[in-house]
This record gives C-alpha cells, sequence and structure tokens, in this order.
C-alpha cells in the first residue's frame, strides 16, 4: 500500500500533471520533428548511393558544399538576396510602424494594424504569382507605364532575377516587420522623448539618441523573422526567378528528389539550419548588448 | 497628424501592400486573354471557365479536407501545450515548448524535407494523410501561441473556486475554462485553418500528386492563358479569408473582453 501512495502522490504532483497534459503534442513533435531532423543530421555524415543510404560515415558531403562552385554559388545567392529582402524590408517597415505608434491616435491604432496584415492572409501562391504578372515583360507595370508615355519600351523588371525576388519578398514579409517594431516603440516612454527635448535636443537628434535605440530589440526581431523564412523560401525563386536563379531550398529540393543523393540534400539542409542558428544567434547577441545599453 | 510626409509615406506603403490585392479583381473581371493595360471591358468569362474546371473543384474538396483535419488536430494539441504551459512547471518545460514552437523559426522546407526523408525511408505511401501530418507540425505552433495568451488571462481564483464547490478537475475544465477560453480556441482554429489551405511546400512534396489548391494554383500560373481564370479564383480566396480574419478579429476581441482585458491593439 505505501507504494501506492507513493505513486498516487507522483501522480498529483505538479510536474507529472504538466508532463501528462503536455504529452500529447510533446510525443507528437518528438515523432515528427525531432525524430526527423535527427535522421538528417545523421544522413548528412553517410554516403548515398543510387537513392539508397550506406552505413558509411564520411565528411564527403560537407566538403562538397562548402568547395563545390555551384553549391557556394547558390548559397552566398541565398544570403546575398536574404540580406538585401530583410534589410529592404526592415528600412521601408520601419518609417511605417513609427507613424502608426507616434502618430496614430490610440483608438485607430488597431485599425492600422489590422489594415497592414490584411492582405498577407491571402493565399501566398496567389501573391506571389501575381508578382509575376505585376513585374513581367509587358506586364502591369510596363503596360500602365507605357500607355502614360512615361516609358518607351518595356522594362521586364522579372528578366533581373534578383531585383524581381527582393520586390516580391519584401512585399511578402512586410507585415513581420512592422508588428515586432511596432510593438518595441509602443514600450518606448514618451516622458523621455519630452526629456529629450527639454534638454535642448533637436527632434531629429532625440529620434536618434533615444527612440531608436530603445526599439532595437523590435528591429533585431524583425531581422530574424524575416531572414529565417526567405533563406529557406522555395516558391519565390522557381515562379519568380523562374528556376533560373535557384537558392539552397531549390537545391535541396533537387538534391533529395531529383537526383536521389539522400546525404548530400541532408548536408545542404543541415548547412541551412546551421546559417540559420549562426545568424540568430549573432543577433541575439547584438539585441542583448542593445538591451545592457538600457541600463 | 503633424507630419505630412510621414503620412503620405505610410499612404503609399499601404498602396505597395494592396498593389497585388486591387489587381486581382481588376483583372478578374477584364476581357483580355492577357493581364496588362488598358482594361478591355467587363466580362465574367473567367469566372466561368474557373467553375467549369473539374480539377479545380477536386482541388477545392481535397484542400478543405487537410485543412479542416490540420486545424482540429493543432488546435487540440495546442491546447494541450497551452494548458500545460501556464497552469503548470514540470521538468524539461523548456526544452518541449522548445521543440514544439520550433517550426516557427525553422525553414518550411526543412520541415517538409526532413519529414519526407523519414516517411519515404520507413515505406509509408504519401498521400492527403501524410499532408495533414506536416501542415499539423507547421500549425501547432500558432496554435500554441494563440491559446497560451487566452490561457494566461484566465483568472485561476475562478478555477479554485469551482474546486471549493465540490467540482472535479475535469468538470471544472469543462464547465469554467474550456467556456471562458472558447474565443481562443475559435480564432487559433481559423488561424490553423489559413495556414493550411494556403501552405505549399509541405502540401506540393509530401502529396502524391492529388490536385491540392494551391499545388494546383501554382501550376497553372506558368500557362499565360490559365492566369484570368486563377485571378478569379484568387479574388474569391480573398474574400473569404477577409471574412474569415474578421470573425477570428471579432472572437479574439470578445475573448479579451470576455476575461476583463484590454484591448491592447495588437492583430493576433
Amino acid at each position: 500500500m505505501k507504494e501506492n501512495g507513493i505513486l498516487a502522490r507522483i501522480r498529483r504532483s505538479e510536474g507529472a500533471s504538466g508532463l501528462t497534459i503536455i504529452s500529447p503534442t510533446a510525443v507528437y513533435s518528438i515523432l515528427l520533428l525531432a525524430a526527423p531532423l535527427v535522421t538528417v543530421l545523421l544522413f548528412s555524415v553517410l554516403t548515398s548511393e543510387n537513392g539508397h543510404i550506406l552505413w558509411d560515415f564520411s565528411l564527403a558531403n560537407y566538403q562538397k558544399v562548402f568547395t563545390h562552385p555551384v553549391y557556394r554559388a547558390v548559397m552566398s545567392r541565398s544570403l546575398t538576396v536574404s540580406f538585401l529582402v530583410t534589410l529592404a524590408t526592415v528600412i521601408l517597415a520601419y518609417p511605417l510602424a513609427y507613424y502608426i505608434s507616434f502618430h496614430v491616435a490610440a483608438n485607430r491604432k488597431s485599425m492600422w494594424l489590422f489594415l497592414v496584415t490584411l492582405p498577407f492572409w491571402t493565399s501566398y501562391i496567389i501573391r506571389v504569382s501575381l508578382w509575376r504578372v505585376i513585374l513581367g515583360y509587358n506586364g502591369v507595370i510596363d503596360s500602365a507605364l507605357m500607355d502614360l508615355g512615361l516609358i518607351g519600351a518595356p522594362l521586364n523588371i522579372l528578366s533581373h532575377g534578383v531585383l524581381a525576388i527582393v520586390i516580391t519578398l519584401a512585399h511578402a514579409y512586410a507585415p513581420f516587420a512592422i508588428l515586432p517594431i511596432f510593438v518595441s516603440l509602443e514600450k518606448v516612454d514618451r516622458a523621455l522623448l519630452e526629456a529629450g527635448q527639454d534638454l535642448g535636443e533637436s527632434k531629429l537628434r532625440t529620434f536618434w539618441r533615444v527612440t531608436l535605440p530603445l526599439s532595437m530589440p523590435g528591429v533585431i526581431a524583425a531581422v530574424l523573422i524575416v531572414f529565417i523564412p526567405t533563406v529557406g523560401d522555395y516558391v519565390t525563386p522557381e515562379l519568380i526567378g523562374g528556376g533560373k536563379v535557384p537558392m539552397i531550398a531549390n537545391m535541396i529540393e533537387s538534391q533529395l528528389l531529383k537526383q536521389r543523393d539522400q546525404a548530400l540534400g541532408s548536408a545542404l539542409s543541415v548547412t541551412v539550419m546551421g546559417i540559420v542558428a549562426v545568424v540568430s544567434i549573432i543577433f541575439l547577441l547584438l539585441n542583448r548588448r542593445f538591451l545592457k545599453g538600457q541600463k | 497628424m503633424k507630419s505630412p510626409s510621414l503620412r503620405i509615406y505610410a499612404i503609399a506603403y499601404l498602396v505597395f501592400l494592396y498593389a497585388p490585392i486591387i489587381l486581382l479583381p481588376l483583372f478578374a473581371f477584364n476581357d483580355s486573354k492577357v493581364v496588362q493595360f488598358p482594361l478591355k471591358g467587363f466580362t465574367l468569362e473567367w469566372f466561368q471557365q474557373m467553375a467549369s474546371d473539374a480539377q479545380l473543384g477536386i482541388a477545392v474538396k481535397n484542400s478543405l479536407i487537410i485543412a479542416l483535419s490540420s486545424s482540429i488536430l493543432s488546435t487540440t494539441l495546442g491546447i494541450f501545450a497551452a494548458r500545460a504551459s501556464t497552469r503548470f512547471t514540470f521538468p524539461a518545460k523548456g526544452a518541449i515548448m522548445g521543440l514544439i514552437m520550433l517550426p516557427m523559426v525553422l525553414p518550411e522546407i526543412i520541415v517538409a524535407m526532413s519529414l519526407l526523408i523519414v516517411l519515404l525511408s520507413i515505406g509509408v505511401k504519401l498521400s492527403l494523410f501524410t499532408i495533414i501530418l506536416g501542415h499539423v507540425l507547421i500549425c501547432t505552433p500558432f496554435a500554441s501561441a494563440i491559446l497560451t495568451s487566452a490561457f494566461q488571462s484566465l483568472d485561476k481564483s475562478l478555477e479554485e473556486a469551482a474546486y471549493d464547490l465540490g467540482e472535479t478537475p475535469m468538470s471544472t475544465f469543462r464547465l469554467i475554462v474550456l467556456p471562458l477560453v472558447m474565443p481562443g480556441i475559435i480564432s487559433a482554429f481559423l488561424i490553423c485553418f489559413t495556414i493550411s489551405i494556403d501552405e505549399f511546400i509541405i502540401a506540393n512534396f509530401l502529396g502524391s500528386g492529388e490536385a491540392i489548391l494551391s499545388v494546383y494554383i501554382f501550376g497553372q500560373f506558368r500557362f499565360p492563358a490559365k492566369v484570368p481564370s486563377m485571378l478569379a479564383l484568387g479574388t474569391i480566396l480573398v474574400l473569404i479569408s477577409i471574412c474569415l480574419l474578421t470573425i477570428a478579429a471579432y472572437f479574439r476581441r470578445r475573448g479579451i473582453a470576455k476575461t476583463g482585458g484590454k484591448d491592447t491593439g495588437g492583430f493576433l
């Protein structure tokens, strides 16, 4: 009976109840997320032959990923595009977040945020495809500008692969940058701004020395939220770049499914995860520095 | 309101955000096979073409099956996660919650490909079911996040009062907790549904070639002749998501009002 008592106590303890309640979700994530990720990690250091995995340890896949010119080119293109997209999105988003936070009446802020997020709950595929129609040869922009007599020949922005991808993605991820910046701007103590101006700082300098540093955590969050999905974006290079400017995601897909080289595909996947992790850590450290500076 | 240049910028930015959405109905009703200015005249031809597309009907049916199943499953899993993380402390809490939320910060292609490798190597045949498995994985973090904030705003003393009045934990959950977090559950369900309907990568790689809405649209945009009828479809989809989101926002606000909080203005 004593054992029973202990069991019952364990069952009643807070830790056990918590674990019991979370177990369905936890088990699902372990089976369908953790296990596959571990498998990819394992496959990346094995060898594959004709679509089968051989239990043959080697680092050749990683060597190939980092030295082969094709993979290096694709990887540096992915990083360049992601950095450009992140830069464009965050710089464009900041003034809007600032406007909503500082210049919109409190009771209308939530309407503005609703307006900003609304277009992004419509089909991602359709939005991306629309940019193809908008930017394409004799598309919406070309025909509208020629109609107005502003340009003589079609611009065909779509043919400039990287530019078209940056425009499309800067549009696609706009709200993900606006929202965190807005949240951090809302937290800025307005009394500090008045204090700055009372002490003789100009408005611009107050912004530069008070508002901007205080909103940095939001900017850093925005950078991460935009950077992570764009590094692994598959649809935009495929639809906008027409497959001519593949990024890492397209490369992973072609290795795993078309070449059936699971080991190399896994190594590419792990490399992407590594890049995402390194960039995240750098920005989180930066964030900590900014938070420290505030004390 | 004091700085007109910022206001002009804000409006220009909104125009940029809404440009593709505004073009949708404009060209969906335009009487021309090519999508370019000037507009040619009004037609319903593209909507008719879309309505008579049998393949599209199958795609919509399959997508609805996937979206309904995955939103029900991920909302349920989200309730477990949110309840456990807001009410209890337990060993490895951070690690478990981190794993559950991981798909939010992982490029989707990685989630899809790693799952695909495992499914193929243990010999699972790809079908609508495997897509549902993947969608539940990426929807659950969103459901958990929304539900966590719903559970957090619960007043713990209400539950204690129910216990004191002799209710069991189960009946307390059913009679007190569930009705109070219901708005959160509904908005989590709607968000998951929207994510699942919209999702492309998992639907494309974990399916076995059945027509699925997002994959079908992706394929059709490659044929210029099909573009106008896809714009007609897009117009309808935009209307549907605006309706769903307005409902979700309404329930979210009602939830905040019910638990006595103040709307901080953030959507989602």
